[in-house]
């Protein structure tokens, strides 16, 4: 699909930056025209894979986070979140509702609410090498 | 995020401000946690009505709260949930656990 435009962020991985990548992702798709739900989804998707990168992939450094929002033919949002930290052994069961490694204030539904809320959800991750997150969600233009 | 509560006669209501991420939900939790302690309630509304945005680290704080207050024997729902949170207790299932009800606006 071809790239209409695309944003980079880079950022340590302090939870102090999870709204922040919030705001700038809702910024970036505010010119696809999204409904308010469609913004909801977004920034939620957004979130759990950035507070996923901050939270799990750098137990005992603060590493950094790359998000790319790209915008693409017929009005699809991309979004990436990488981290260059510990990596996910077993995607397929981290990806599993209610699979957690962090203990009680986490849920484990991180993976399931990115994969409800947008169209599709890739999750390519090495041991020691990081994790990337891919996600796209199409954006119906508004009164259509 | 901000939590503001009343009690009375039993019921705890903890209202809930803002946006709840994980960011927010360590300092949110310690504050709930004491004002528990300290009333010690039958019943907890968690009232949702000015929550403008949650992840999942608002299932985990829902779910932490509902097991504390059943420690005493009591039980915790959610009320006046929006469609932004609502749509991720939706997602979560929790809402087959714990009681939510939404905002009459919706
Ligand atoms: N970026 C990452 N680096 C390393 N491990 C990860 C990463 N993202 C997810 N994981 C692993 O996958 C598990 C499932 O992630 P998921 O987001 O579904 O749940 P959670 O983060 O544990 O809880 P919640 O998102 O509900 O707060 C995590 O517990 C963790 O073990
Ligand atoms: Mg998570």
């Amino acid at each position: 699909m071809k790239q209409l435009n695309y944003i980079k962020l880079e950022f340590p991985a302090r939870s102090v930056n999870e709204g922040f990548a919030r705001a700038a992702a809702a910024a970036f798709a505010a010119q696809m025209d999204p409904t308010m739900e469609e913004l909801g989804d977004v920034k939620t998707a957004v979130s759990e894979a950035v507070t996923n990168a901050i939270v799990h992939a750098y137990p005992d450094t603060v590493g950094t986070v790359q998000m790319r929002l790209r915008l693409l033919d017929g009005n699809t949002l991309e979004i990436m979140v990488r981290d260059r930290g510990r990596g996910i052994p077993d995607v397929k069961k981290a990806m599993e509702p209610m699979f957690s490694t962090g203990g009680e204030e986490r849920s484990g539904m991180g993976f399931t609410i990115m994969g409800s809320f947008m169209d599709s959800l890739r999750v390519r991750s090495a041991v020691d090498r990081g994790t990337t997150v891919t996600m796209s969600k199409r954006i119906r233009a508004k009164g259509s | 995020m901000k939590v503001l509560s009343s009690y009375q006669a039993g019921k705890l209501t903890l209202f809930l401000k803002g946006e709840l991420d994980h960011h927010e939900a360590a300092a949110a939790l310690r504050k709930i946690s004491r004002t528990m302690d300290d009333y010690l309630p039958r019943e907890c509304v968690i009232d949702m009505g000015g929550l403008t945005f949650m992840d999942s680290s608002g299932i985990a704080l829902i779910l932490k709260i509902s097991k504390l207050v059943g420690e005493t024997g009591g039980r915790a729902w959610v009320e006046n949930a929006k469609s932004q949170p609502l749509k991720v207790i939706d997602a979560s299932g929790i809402d087959r656990i714990i009681k939510v009800t939404t905002g009459a606006e919706q």
